[in-house]
């Protein structure tokens, strides 16, 4: 009888889960369809963005794929009369120009991406060339290339443009915002989160216990938590949709990882400590003579080696699995001739699935060590020394017998 | 050519660098199973910047 | 490293910066401040329960305590009023069983003398009956003895010569 109760309970329970589910996957979609029915746009380019077949337009595609792109492009298929379609929409460029500011449509340079097409816009001649925004220089009507396909006649416009990555960073921006504030909100009324929240609350009790608590310190953790959780949230989010189908390559662009790494540095810079900046400027215990050697080093370190070496990780773990797992897929057709089309898609196949499985966790690995090292590093920035240790030349405390000994009892 | 022989290189000396750690680790594991979180979060770490440190060569040599 | 440089954008450097800190203003006000607070306070109010629930154990024990104490004392109370109870059971058996010794002894000898003397008066009475029936047999046989002179001097002959003089 028990058991019944017990059965039939776990089943109301497991329905309301399913309607929740179901409600949740229902508002995803439907913000899906209103994203995308927005503007889609179907275009026919015949000899501009062909299919690809050969060995060099799949290397020319995947460069082209870890690039920023202006539109945001979904898939191409050939029509029946021969026409190569292209279906998905076009983004806001916004382009600072010698003659000021200059806004409009990507759809303006119709999928050219060769410097082909020349959009005047307030007095400038634009034209898009390999994924960057080139303004044309006076006199000019069209780009002139030299052998390392650079442009002769044309430079670089600062380009602030709602490009695919800053449509996938205001996205998960967006995302973050309604699900955590929503999981703030339900803390309200209920002491225990309930339904999506319930996953989100783990996650963020490890970020604080896992990563900020341990490595800044019981003191101090609180007032960097925030910046850390979001760091790593945002960074995860953005790795596994990098991972989807519609090809957002946010944390493999230099710029971004750039500018996480900088929001680092400058947190470290700004938090340390009268003791972080003695041991980096004048380290105490090394002999007068080497401290200005030291100090060099340090400096060198803190201000040009971490944030580099974390914007570079971060950047290269995931463009290096973009290309990964797209020149697997590209087994497709580029074996198709010495394995036949059964067995170059089944390759392909196999292999992609296996090394995207690693990709969903390089995903969170690479998040988290974004968030461990930046944890660590304002640690190291906002410790507070007693003076009685030892220190080495980085200025960790050298733990000695006394203090390693509770760790074994 | 030679950026190509140099970053070869960075990528054997990382790779040496990179098992030397993974080996320890296993070790430490082996020999205190009840530290295998620490050992496994300082691992990471040490991983995670020799990677970084291999990349920003490869990247330099580039 | 040139294709690198040249692959960066200013323009999405600034933007992803402005972005992330408008993000991590928002979400810090809006969001990470009421979760870690409400967390805290739930792991503090999970905390406050659990010391309490420690001292409420602590205090069960004492009770405990307590209540073996005072039970230790009835047991021992009552086995000494029990022990007491057993004496006093002891010696009133005793001594009633004294008294009845005395008392039936006493009654013995009474009934003993009473049997006694009893016994004297009847023996007497016999005494004196036996006396009077002799008598009166003595009597009748002397009569009858001396009813006739041969008999008389018969008598007379015998005991003579019963008695002998020396």
């Amino acid at each position: 009888m028990t058991n019944f109760a017990q059965n039939f309970k776990q089943q109301n329970f497991e329905k309301e889960i399913m309607k929740k589910v179901s409600k949740t996957l229902k508002t995803v979609a439907l913000l899906f369809i209103l994203c995308f029915s927005l503007q889609g746009f179907a275009s026919s380019d015949k000899d501009q963005n062909p299919a690809v077949d050969t060995k060099e337009e799949v290397d020319a595609y995947i460069l082209h794929h870890i690039k920023d792109a202006h539109d945001f492009h979904l898939f191409s298929y050939t029509a029946s009369n021969g026409e190569r379609n292209h279906i998905g929409f076009p983004l806001p460029v916004i382009v600072w120009t010698n003659n000021g500011l200059a806004t409009f449509m990507s759809s303006a340079f119709h999928h050219d991406d060769e410097g082909e097409v020349v959009v005047e816009r307030n007095g400038s001649r634009l034209v898009k060339l390999h994924s960057k925004i080139y303004e044309l220089e006076a006199g000019a009507s069209k780009v002139e290339l030299d052998e390392a396909n650079h442009a002769t006649n044309a430079h670089k416009v600062l380009d602030f443009s709602i490009t695919k990555s800053v449509m996938g960073i205001l996205f998960v921006g967006l995302f973050m915002l309604i699900v955590f504030s929503a999981l703030a909100r339900q803390y309200t009324n209920k002491k225990v989160p309930t339904g999506f929240g319930r996953v989100l609350e783990p996650l963020v009790i490890y970020v604080r216990d896992e990563i900020a608590l341990p490595n800044i310190g019981e003191k101090k953790y609180r007032k960097f938590t925030g910046y850390l959780l979001t760091v790593f949230f945002f960074i995860w989010i953005l790795n596994l949709l990098g991972l989807t189908p519609f090809g957002f390559n946010v944390t493999g662009q230099l710029a971004v990882t750039a500018a996480l790494a900088i929001f680092t540095l400058v947190i470290y810079t700004v938090s340390g400590n009268k003791d972080y900046w003695m041991h980096m400027l004048w380290m105490p215990g090394v002999p007068v003579l080497i401290r200005p050697v030291l100090a060099i080093i340090e400096l060198a370190g803190a201000f040009i080696i971490k944030p580099f070496s974390l914007l570079v990780r971060l950047f290269a773990n995931i463009s290096a699995g973009h290309i990964v797992v797209m020149s697997l897929i590209a087994i497709m057709f580029t074996l198709k001739k010495s394995l036949g089309v059964v067995g170059a898609t089944g390759l392909s196949l196999v292999l992609a699935f296996f090394i995207t499985l690693i990709e969903v966790l390089v995903a969170f690995l690479q998040a988290y060590i974004f968030t461990m090292l930046s944890a660590l590093f304002i640690g190291m920035a906002v410790a507070e020394h007693d003076h009685d240790h030892a220190h080495d030349v980085k200025g960790h405390d050298v733990p000695d017998a006394e203090d390693v000994r509770g760790d074994f009892i | 050519m030679y950026n190509l022989i140099g970053a070869g290189l960075i990528v054997i000396g990382a790779g040496i660098g990179l098992g030397q750690i993974g080996g320890k680790a296993m070790e430490g594991i082996a020999r205190q199973p009840e530290a295998t979180g620490k050992i496994q979060t300082a691992m990471i770490i040490i991983a995670a910047l020799l990677e970084g440190l291999a990349f920003g060569a490869l990247f330099l040599g580039k | 490293m040139e294709v690198l440089l040249n692959d960066f954008s200013p323009g999405l450097f600034v933007v992803q910066t402005i972005l992330l800190l408008g993000l991590i203003l928002l979400l810090v006000k809006f969001a990470w401040k009421p979760i870690l607070n409400s967390l805290n306070e739930r792991e503090s109010g999970i905390l406050d329960a659990l010391a309490s629930a420690e001292k409420a154990r602590a205090d069960i024990q004492n009770l405990q305590a307590d209540n073996e104490k005072m039970l230790q004392v009835a047991r021992t109370e009552r086995e000494a009023m029990l022990k007491e109870a057993r004496e006093i059971k002891d010696k009133m058996i005793s001594d009633s069983k004294e008294l009845a010794k005395v008392e039936g002894d006493k009654m013995l000898k009474q009934a003993q003398a009473a049997i006694e003397s009893e016994k004297k008066a009847a023996v007497a009475d016999i005494k004196n009956q036996v006396a009077e029936l002799s008598v009166a047999i003595a009597e009748k046989v002397i009569k009858e003895e001396l009813s006739s002179n041969e008999k008389q001097l018969k008598l007379v002959d015998s005991m003579l010569s019963d008695i002998k003089l020396n």
